[in-house]
Formats: C-alpha cells, structure tokens, sequence
C-alpha cells in the first residue's frame, strides 16, 4: 500500500468504518510507516482536541436571554394564559 | 490505533415525543427541545459566522423558524438533523451578507493542488495540553479553524465537534456522503497541517506568532 491510499481512507480507518481486511492493510502500512503513523495519530488528536476544546460554549446568562427571547414569541401567537390587562 | 466515534447519541423516541407535543401546540414540550439543542446551534452558528452577534440572531431565528415550520417536518430524519440543517442555511445567509465580497456556499471549490497531502510529519509532543494553558489553547484553535474555508469547517464541526453521522451531516448540508466524506478529509488533514505548524514552533523554541 503506498501512503496516498493509506491517506485516502484515514477519514473512514479513524471512523472505524472499514471492512477488516482493509482496516488490516492500513494497520500493516501503520506498523512500517512512521510518517503515516505520526500523520493519523496527530489527526486523531487534532480531532480530539477540538471535541474537547469547548469552543463557544454558551454562557448560562445569555442562554437564558436567548430562550426566554424565542419562547415569548413562539408563544405570542397562541397564548392561553395570559394576564389580564389592566 | 483507536477509532474516533460521535459523541452526541440521543434517543430518537424521546426527541419525536417531545415534537410531537410542540406540534399540538405545547410550548413546553418546545421549550425542552430549545434547551437541548440550543448549545449545539449556537456553536456551530459560532463557528460559520465567526461573530457573536450573528450567532446569537442564529440560534433566535434557527428555533423560530423551526417553530414555525413544525408541521412540515415529515419525521424522516431527527428533529435535530432538520433544525441544524435551518441553522447553517441562517448561518451561511448571515455570512454571506457580512461577507458579500466572497462568494460563501458549502459547495465552493477550494484549491485541490494536494493541498492535503502532509508536509509536517513530526509529532506533537509534549501533547498541547501540556504545552499551552487553556486560553492560549483554545485561542490556537479558534484562529486555526477559522482559516478552514467555509464548506470544510462546516463539515468538520458538525461532524467532528457535534458528533454529526456521516450520513446525518449529508442530510444536514444537502451534499452527497462522498462529498462529506472528501470535505473531512481534507478539513482534518488541513487542520493537523496547520496546527503541527503550530506545535512545532513552539516545540523548538520559536513560539513568536
């Protein structure tokens, strides 16, 4: 196997979407080529680290704002229980 | 070598039975569904708009509209596929107007002169982590996919970040599973390049920016 096959189906080898034989051929190509190894296992962090950054997490104070913002005119049209007005 | 699997499985039944009290008018049972989700929409609003303005007008409008078109969701996908799906079209529609001189689309050609193939094969190590504190890391990381073109990083939040299926980010963006799967590829690949860049500066000692 030469490293572009190998680097054609690294998406589906970290997936684990392979059929076994073809996930044993890119382990084999693993075992003897290190720049492939160091290539799939900097993706596989590279795709860790961004699952595990947090980025733009939501902050409670704005979630509030915003759901309290949509739920006020979601239910404008069909409100049931609304106060009566003075 | 371990695999990296979706984080994100909810229980479909659940989530149906929750929109199918919001179609009968229940506004607590969409109340619910804005809590579950609203996280997920404003985090990939965040990261196609790279504003945080226009994500806050994202999630707003993304659940609106889903309240608004309830009753024409046929039930053929999640409820949650369907709402990204509304959310990234937002998303892209405010990009494209802050950005009306670039041409912003999911299906924009992006150079192919093997712009995936690695040239930086050194590992990272120390790991990040352990390298950078947490601000400086997630700094790092913010600018780095923000230099993603728009149909990569979209494919790769939604995927990688949210846990997407390949066949649910496929419905979600209306593309094909070949060409979500080529778009990750690359957007991984680009990614590491860019970030083994990064890790090596300051690995050997050059960590001016």
């Amino acid at each position: 196997m030469k490293c572009s096959e190998f680097l054609k189906e690294l998406t589906n080898y970290l997936d684990g979407a392979l059929d076994a034989r073809t996930k044993s051929e890119l382990d084999d190509h693993l075992a003897w080529c290190h720049n492939c190894y160091v290539v799939c296992d900097t993706t596989r962090k590279t795709i860790e680290i961004y699952r595990d950054s947090e980025l733009y997490e939501l902050p409670d104070d704005l979630r509030v704002r915003l759901r309290s913002a949509i739920m006020s005119k979601c239910c404008s049209g069909h409100k049931k229980s609304d106060p009566p007005s003075s | 070598m371990s695999t990296i699997q979706p984080n994100i499985e909810q229980p479909v039944s659940e989530e149906m039975a929750l929109v199918r009290r919001a179609k009968r008018g229940d506004d607590q049972a969409f109340e619910e569904l804005v809590r579950r989700y609203d996280r997920n929409v404003f985090r990939i609003a965040q990261h196609i708009t790279q504003n945080r303005e226009d994500a806050e007008d994202v999630v707003q409008e993304a659940f609106l509209k889903a309240y608004g078109n309830l009753a024409k969701f046929q039930e053929q996908s999640k409820f949650y596929t369907w709402l990204v799906r509304i959310a990234v079209n937002e998303a892209l529609m405010k990009l494209r107007r802050r950005k009306p001189e670039r041409t912003v689309s999911l299906d924009e050609e992006v150079k192919t002169e093997d712009d995936s193939l690695p040239r930086e094969v050194a590992d990272w190590s120390p790991n990040p982590e352990q390298m950078y504190n947490q601000s400086e890391l997630r700094d790092i990381l913010t600018r780095t996919i923000q230099g993603l073109p728009t149909g990569f990083r979209t494919v790769f939040v939604l995927r990688d970040v949210e846990g997407l299926s390949t066949e649910e980010t496929a419905q979600a963006l209306e593309l094909s599973i070949p060409a979500v799967k080529s778009r990750l590829l690359r957007a991984r690949l680009q990614l590491r390049e860019r970030l083994s860049r990064f890790f090596q500066k300051r690995a050997s000692g050059d960590g001016d920016q």
